[in-house]
């Protein structure tokens, strides 16, 4: 087995586990921002609901998670699951959602009432003071939580293996499994070369932000 | 006709009772200041007259047109606070800038979203405000490079944009150091005698005697004391507020 042969087929692998990962933060970014106005809404009962359900993602394993979201369908409604990688994206945008919503509500809550207030008394509406006052703000305050948060989704994608999706260490395993061992330590370079271009990424947008203080 | 007319305005936070039925009334082009320790309710009176908070009685007229009524203030619409808003602009204690936005983009946020004009009308006229309250080098400086001073001065700019009917300052210079009150201060002088009509809570007594045309003591809620600054720092009626102005002397010289 040649190494550019294990390249391709690692490459391979590690395209789910890119797919993966830019569909989870395309779905849970604004599931996120919706979870974290429900969880700040004033409406107590609803609040309280969502509190338990991100209580409950996040005090569960994401493989546990991946688990139910994939039997559990076929098990109480007689409808399997057949397509893998659409069980492990519901599960990932499901939790991550619950994460970046905690973090999304902190930026929120961390911008100051005066922000909200001088936007009051300049007659702007409710929509007006969130998107053109407050959002950027807090975009610049949750940029190193967030980015802390996508990098451990990264390599997170590789635990949808356990529902058998394709993606770079189940490759690596296979190989393995002929008695190639060195494949599954070698996809350690393409995690370590993606999140080394996130860490740029994510240097540059704070270096972007770095215009005001807030 | 006065421009404001407020009658019997209560507010309570939870027991507390904050406002006890306040009335006065304040005609165009007039300086009010609001004096008297902390806790008495100035801020809060302030504040509801901004609509920030929602006062639990009392009747707010602009104009002669009654904008508020305690018996209905729980149909307003948001968009009927936000129009009731406009007749006020108010300066804050902390400035309160949009820390993302350059002194230009501060002042004509609001304008252009509130389509108050085109957008070369909307800057021209911003810059004009800027210059008055002199800051024409700092246009494109954010609010993180500018002093305390020149961030209050900004935020008056800001108010001013949309032409407010009475324009607020809640303690204008209680977060500034003494050498940059006085240049916020000046601002206000200068308002004055462009004629705006302006309600000013204040720590500055000397400010409060020399630019108001009437001055309102404020004690555990109510008025104390109302009357033309000489009234007041001259011939103060009341023993609260003799006890006040002493006190004040003698910490502030």
């Amino acid at each position: 087995m040649s190494f550019q042969q294990v390249s391709l087929s690692l490459a391979a692998g590690f395209l789910e586990n890119c797919r993966l990962f830019l569909e989870t933060l395309l779905f849970s970014i604004p599931l996120g921002l919706i979870i974290s106005f429900g969880s700040m809404s004033k409406f107590k009962p609803l609040s309280f609901l969502i509190k338990i359900f991100v209580w409950c993602i996040r005090g569960t394993p994401l493989m546990l998670q991946l688990f139910v979201v994939f039997y559990v369908p076929g098990l109480l409604f007689g409808v399997p699951m057949r397509n893998r990688m659409l069980a492990a994206l519901v599960a990932f945008v499901i939790n991550y959602a619950c994460y970046f919503s905690e973090i999304f509500r902190g930026g929120i809550e961390s911008i100051p009432r005066g922000q909200y207030e001088a936007g009051q008394v300049l007659g702007l509406t409710k929509a007006q003071i969130f998107f053109k006052i407050v959002l950027l703000q807090v975009v610049k305050r949750i940029v190193p939580p967030m980015s802390n948060e996508i990098i451990t989704l990264v390599k997170d994608t590789s635990l949808a293996r356990v529902i058998a999706v394709g993606e770079i260490l189940l490759a690596a395993e296979r190989f393995a499994g002929k008695g190639i061992i060195w494949p599954l330590f070698y996809t350690g370079a393409y995690f370590l070369i993606f999140c080394g271009g996130l860490t740029i990424l994510f240097g540059f947008i704070e270096k972007k932000l770095s215009y005001f203080k807030a | 006709m006065p421009i404001l007319e407020v009658k019997n305005i209560q507010k309570s936070f939870g027991k507390t009772e904050v406002l006890k039925g306040l009335s006065f009334s304040l005609d165009k082009g007039e300086v009010l200041s609001i004096i008297g320790s902390s806790g008495s309710g100035k801020t809060t009176l302030l504040r509801c007259i901004n609509f920030l908070e929602i006062a639990d009685e009392g009747e707010i007229y602009v104009n002669g047109k009654r904008i508020f009524d305690g018996n209905s203030a729980k149909n307003l619409t948001d968009a009927e606070i936000r129009d009731n808003r406009l007749h006020f602009g108010l300066v804050f204690q902390s400035f309160n800038l949009f820390p993302q936005y350059n002194v230009l983009q501060n002042i004509t946020l609001a304008p252009s979203l509130l389509k108050r004009g085109t957008e070369e009308e909307i800057k021209a006229k911003a810059l004009a405000l800027i210059e008055r309250v002199g800051l024409s080098d700092k246009i494109n400086n954010y609010p993180c490079e500018l002093s305390g001073g020149q961030q209050q001065r900004v935020a008056i700019a800001r108010a001013l944009a949309l032409e407010p009917d009475i324009l607020c300052f809640d303690e204008p210079t209680s977060a500034l150091d003494p050498e940059l009150t006085g240049e916020v201060l000046r601002v206000i002088k200068d308002l004055k005698s462009a004629d705006s009509t302006m309600i000013v809570v204040t720590h500055e007594m000397e400010f409060a005697r020399n630019v108001s045309d009437k001055v309102i003591f404020m004690a555990d809620g109510i008025i104390e004391e109302i009357g033309t600054p000489d009234e007041i720092f001259l011939n103060p009626k009341s023993q609260k507020t003799r006890s006040f102005l002493k006190k004040d002397i003698e910490t502030n010289g």
